[in-house]
C-alpha cells in the first residue's frame, strides 16, 4: 500500500460490493448491531432515478449502450479457450454483462428466482449412488456443496419473502398443494405471491409440453404479480409485463432489486454507511496472514484509502470475488498442472442455447410483451429428474419459454430463419415474419466443472488501477455438449406439438469453441467454491475462507459446478445462511466455523 | 454538401403515406465523401420495399452521424488498453480502433476498393455492384490496411439496425416507421390488460419517449 494512503476510523464490517449479496449481508449485520460500511465501485443508483418513465424505456441505452452495466474501459477480464492460447481482453460487452453501481446487476436483472434442486447440492454423491464413480468423466471435478436442501430451506423461504416472489408451489410441508413443478422439493410455505399470468407464447408452450407428456410449471419470478409489502416493510407494485425488464430498472417497482427491496431500509439505518464510487483494490491482512485487517480502496476522488474492519465480506460478484481473493493472497491459487490450490478452481458458466419456433403467419406472438422472470418451464430433463445411465452424461437442463420482452433492435439483429441474409429486402421480410410470428425456447443447461477450466490472474493486461485483469480459461466439453443436444431434441418434440410451421433447433456443436462475441448469460459460477474439504474448496460450508477466518465470500463463486437454474435465488439463500451462522456463532466466537 | 444531403431528403418514402420532406441534415462527423458512402450503403442495407420504409426515410445516416459524437463512438465503454494482439475470431474484437476510427478507415477502404476496381466511388456504383461490395466486406474478403473489412461491416450494420429501430429521440426511426413495420409498440411498456388476450391483435400503435405516435 502506498505511503500517502489515508487510514479511516475502524468499523465492524466492510462489505465489498452493493448488489444482492452485499445488501443482504449489510442488512443482516446491522440487524446484529454491527457498524457496516458498504463500498461500491460504481455510482449510486435508485429506481426513482434510473427507472424513471419514459426516459428509462430506451432500448438503445439499456441493451446496446449498456447504461447500467460494468464500465469495461476500467476493468475487464481476458479469455481463452485453453491453456495453450494467449488469453485476450474481453473488450466489448457481449457474452456476459456484469453489473455495476448500487444494486449491482440486481437493479437490472430479469427476476427468474429459483431454489437449488436438492440433488444438485450433492451432485457428486448422487451420481455415484445412481451410476457409480466410473460414470464421472475423466477431468470432471464433480463436487457436493457441503450443505443440504433441508438446511437451506428456511433461507430460500426468507429470500423469496424479501424478493416478493411470484410462483406456484407443488408441495408445502410434504402435501401436494398446487400445480407447481412436480420435481421441486417440499417447501415450508407457499410463494409469497401467486404466479404471473402466462404470456401467449408461454401459454402455447405449456399446452404443448403437457401434450407431449412433460410437466410444465410457472417460472418462479421475482416480478410481483400483485401489490406486496416485504418483511422489511418496503412495497412493490404489480408487474405490467412492460417488456423492458432485463437490462432496465423497473419503473413499476415490481421487479425485486436491492434498491427497492432492501436498500431503502438499510440507507436509513444509523449503523450503515454506503460509499459509492469506491473501488476496492485489496483485502489487507495482519502479519500472520490469517486475519484480515480491512480493505484498501480508491475513492471517488481517486485517493487511496484504507478502511480497517473486524470482518470483511466480499460480495463483488462471482469473478470479482475470485479476483479480489487472488489479489489479496486469500487462499491458495489454483494450479491446473499440479492440480493443487483452490482459488480459481471449478470455474463454470451456463450451458444455454435458444431455439426458435415459427407459428402460423396468422398467429401474432407479441414478443414485446413479457416480464424478465415470467414464463413456463419443464424440468423433466433437469438435475437428476431423469435417468442419465443410458445417456452417459452428467447434468441436465430445464427447458422454458421465458419471454422477457423482445424489442425492436434485438428483433432486427436476430433477423430471419437461418440462411436468411443479414440485410437487404430478404432480411427485412424474414425478420418481420420472425418478429411477429415466432417464439423462443431455451435449454438452460448446467455446465460441469473441469480440471482445465479455471480462473487466474492475467500476465499482461491491467485494469485502470494497474492491477492484473482476471484471466478466464474456458471451453465447452463433450459431456456438456451431449447433454445440450439431447435436451434440445426434446424441444423439437414440443415444437411439433405446437404445430410449428418451421423450427430452428440450436444445439451446441462439437469442436465449436466458446464464443465471447455472442450473448449467452451472466450466470458465471465457481472459482472460489464452498465445500467440506479445504483441498477442493476455497470456502467452508458457511462461505468463510478456510485460511482467513474473518473473510466471508458470498456469490455464485461458491457453486462447485453449474446448475440448470439461474443463480440468484441460491446466492441470496447462501447469504442468509452465512449471515445466520455469523450472527448465531461467529460474532460471539470469531474463528473458523468448520474445522 | 447540399446535394449530398439531398439524397437523404429524397430517400424513398414509406408505403404508409408520404410525410413532409425531412429537412436536409448536415453531418457533423462525416465529411462529404464519407457521407455519400453512408447514404448509399444504408440504402442497400435497409432498402425501401413493400415491407416498409428504408434506412434513408428512417434517417439512419443522421442517427449514425449523431452517435459519432457520443462517448460510445470514441470507445469510452470499451476496454482499449494495449497491447492489441490479434487472435481467433471467437475471442472477440481486438483492434485499437473505436467506432469513429472504424468508420474512417472502413469508408476510405471501401471507396478506395471501389475506385480501383470500378473507377468510381462506392456511391456512384450500380446497386447490384454495391451489394457485391458490401457482401465482400461482410465476408471479410477485403482488407483496409489493418482493419479487416468484416470488423467495419459489422460496426456499420449494427449501427444501421440501431438507427432504424431505436427511439427517434436518437435521430433515426423517423415517424416510428421502423417500429410500425415490426408491429412494435415502442415505449408503451404497459400490457397489464393485454397479457392474456391470447392471439388477439394488439390494437394500439407505437409511441415514442417524447409521445410521438404512429
Ligand atoms: C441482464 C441480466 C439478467 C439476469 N437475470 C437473472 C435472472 O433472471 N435470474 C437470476 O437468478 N439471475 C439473473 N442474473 C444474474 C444476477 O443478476 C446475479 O446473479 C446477481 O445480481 C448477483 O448478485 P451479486 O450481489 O453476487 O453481484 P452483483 O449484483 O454483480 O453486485 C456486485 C457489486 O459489486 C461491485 N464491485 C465489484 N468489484 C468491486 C470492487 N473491487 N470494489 C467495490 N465494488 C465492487 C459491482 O460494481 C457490483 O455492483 C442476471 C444478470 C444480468 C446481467
Ligand atoms: S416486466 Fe414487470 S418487473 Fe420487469 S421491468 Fe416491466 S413492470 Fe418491472
Amino acid at each position: 500500500m502506498s505511503d500517502d494512503a489515508r487510514t479511516l476510523k475502524p468499523v465492524d464490517v466492510v462489505v465489498v460490493g452493493g448488489g444482492w449479496a452485499g445488501s443482504i449481508m449489510a442488512k443482516e449485520m446491522t440487524e446484529a448491531g454491527r457498524t457496516v460500511v458498504m463500498l461500491e465501485r460504481g455510482p449510486d443508483r435508485s429506481t426513482a432515478g434510473e427507472g424513471a418513465y419514459p426516459a428509462s424505456i430506451d432500448e438503445l441505452e439499456g441493451n446496446f449502450r449498456y447504461k447500467l452495466f460494468q464500465d469495461l474501459s476500467k476493468n475487464t477480464v481476458t479469455i481463452r479457450n485453453n491453456a495453450n492460447q494467449t488469453a485476450l481482453p474481453y473488450r466489448r460487452m457481449a457474452a456476459f454483462l456484469p453489473g455495476e453501481g448500487v444494486g449491482g446487476a440486481g437493479l437490472h436483472w430479469s427476476g427468474v428466482h429459483f431454489r437449488m434442486p436438492p440433488d444438485d447440492l450433492r451432485l457428486r454423491s448422487r451420481v455415484i449412488e445412481k451410476y457409480g464413480a466410473k460414470f464421472i468423466p475423466e477431468g470432471m471435478n464433480l463436487q457436493d456443496y457441503g450443505v443440504t436442501y433441508e438446511e437451506l430451506e428456511p433461507f430460500f423461504d426468507k429470500a423469496e419473502k424479501v424478493f416478493g416472489t411470484s410462483g406456484e408451489a407443488y408441495k408445502v410441508n410434504g402435501q401436494v398443494v398446487g400445480q407447481g413443478n412436480v420435481f421441486s422439493p417440499s417447501r415450508s410455505d407457499h410463494f409469497p405471491l401467486p404466479p404471473l399470468k402466462d404470456v401467449y407464447t408461454a401459454h402455447l408452450f405449456r399446452k404443448a409440453a403437457a401434450e407431449v407428456g412433460f410437466h410444465p410449471y410457472s417460472l418462479p419470478a421475482a416480478n410481483a404479480s400483485q401489490q406486496y409489502t416485504n418483511p422489511y416493510g418496503v412495497q412493490m407494485g404489480p408487474c405490467n409485463f412492460c417488456g423492458y425488464c432485463s437490462g432496465y430498472a423497473c419503473y413499476m417497482y415490481s421487479k425485486a432489486s436491492p434498491n427497492v427491496n432492501i436498500l431503502p431500509v438499510l440507507r436509513r439505518h444509523p449503523l450503515f454507511e454506503l460509499r459509492a464510487n469506491c473501488h476496492v483494490l485489496k483485502v489487507e491482512r495482519d502479519s500472520t496472514g490469517t486475519r484480515a485487517t480491512g480493505v484498501t480502496y480508491t475513492d471517488a476522488e481517486g485517493k487511496v484509502v484504507t478502511q480497517p474492519a473486524e470482518m470483511v465480506i466480499l460480495t463483488a460478484f462471482q469473478f470479482h470475488n475470485v479476483r479480489l481473493m487472488l489479489l489479496s493472497g486469500i487462499g491458495k491459487p489454483y494450479d491446473p498442472v499440479k492440480n493443487e490450490g483452490v482459488v480459481g478452481r471449478n470455474f463454470v458458466y451456463q450451458n444455454v442455447t435458444t431455439s426458435v419456433v415459427w407459428l402460423d403467419p396468422k398467429v401474432e406472438t407479441n414478443q414485446y410483451i413479457g416480464a424478465g422472470g415470467g414464463g413456463v418451464a419443464f424440468d423433466d430433463f433437469n438435475s437428476e429428474n431423469f435417468d442419465h445411465g443410458p445417456l452417459g452424461f452428467v447434468g441436465g437442463s430445464p427447458v422454458w419459454v421465458n419471454q422477457a420482452g423482445v424489442k425492436a433492435i434485438a428483433g432486427a439483429h436476430s433477423g430471419g430463419p437461418p440462411g436468411t441474409p443479414r440485410w437487404g429486402s430478404a432480411w427485412k421480410a424474414g425478420m418481420i415474419d420472425t418478429y411477429r410470428h415466432s417464439l423462443r425456447i431455451d435449454a438452460h443447461g448446467a455446465n460441469m466443472a473441469y480440471r482445465d477450466v479455471y480462473l487466474d490472474l492475467d500476465p499482461t493486461w491491467k485494469d485502470a488501477y494497474g492491477q492484473p485483469l482476471l484471466r478466464m480459461t474456458f471451453d465447452w466439453k463433450d459431456n456438456d455438449i451431449r447433454m445440450n443436444r439431447y435436451v434440445v431434441d426434446r424441444i423439437g418434440d414440443v415444437a411439433k406439438a405446437m404445430g410449428a410451421r418451421n423450427v430452428h433447433l440450436t444445439r451446441r456443436e462439437f469442436g465449436k469453441p466458446f464464443d465471447t462475441r455472442q450473448y449467452q448469460t451472466t450466470h458465471l459460477g465457481g472459482g472460489a467454491v464452498m465445500g467440506t474439504d479445504p483441498q477442493t474448496s476455497a470456502l467452508n460450508r458457511y462461505m468463510q475462507s478456510w485460511d482467513v477466518h474473518n473473510v466471508f465470500v458470498i456469490g455464485a463463486n461458491a457453486f462447485p459446478q453449474g446448475t440448470g437454474y439461474n443463480p440468484t435465488g441460491m446466492v441470496a439463500a447462501l447469504a442468509y445462511w452465512a449471515a445466520h451462522h455469523i450472527r448465531t456463532t461467529y460474532l460471539a466466537h470469531p474463528g473458523p466455523l468448520a474445522g | 454538401m447540399q446535394g449530398l444531403a439531398g439524397v437523404a431528403a429524397c430517400g424513398t418514402v414509406s408505403g404508409t403515406g408520404a410525410a413532409a420532406p425531412p429537412k436536409p441534415y448536415m453531418p457533423v462527423f462525416f465529411n462529404a465523401a464519407e457521407w455519400n458512402f453512408l447514404l448509399a450503403a444504408c440504402d442497400r442495407l435497409i432498402p425501401a420495399d413493400a415491407n416498409g420504409p428504408g434506412a434513408l426515410a428512417l434517417n439512419v445516416p443522421r442517427f449514425i452521424d449523431q452517435q459519432m459524437t457520443t462517448p460510445y463512438a470514441q470507445g469510452a465503454q470499451w476496454y482499449m488498453a494495449a497491447p492489441f494482439v490479434q487472435g481467433p475470431d471467437n475471442l472477440g474484437y481486438q483492434l485499437p480502433y473505436p467506432p469513429r476510427d472504424l468508420y474512417r478507415h472502413g469508408i476510405a477502404g471501401m471507396n478506395a476498393h471501389a475506385t480501383t476496381r470500378h473507377a468510381k466511388p462506392f456511391a456512384a456504383l450500380a446497386p447490384d455492384v454495391q451489394d457485391d461490395l458490401l457482401r465482400a466486406a461482410e465476408g471479410g474478403r477485403l482488407v483496409f490496411g489493418d482493419v479487416p473489412s468484416a470488423a467495419f461491416f459489422d460496426q456499420l450494420l449494427a449501427n444501421v439496425m440501431e438507427g432504424a429501430f431505436s427511439d427517434p429521440i436518437h435521430g433515426g426511426n423517423t415517424g416510428l416507421g421502423g417500429w410500425a413495420m415490426l408491429g412494435f409498440p415502442g415505449a408503451r411498456a404497459d400490457f397489464m390488460d393485454w397479457v392474456d388476450r391470447y392471439g388477439a391483435h394488439y390494437p394500439l400503435g407505437s409511441v415514442s419517449i417524447t409521445g410521438e405516435t404512429a
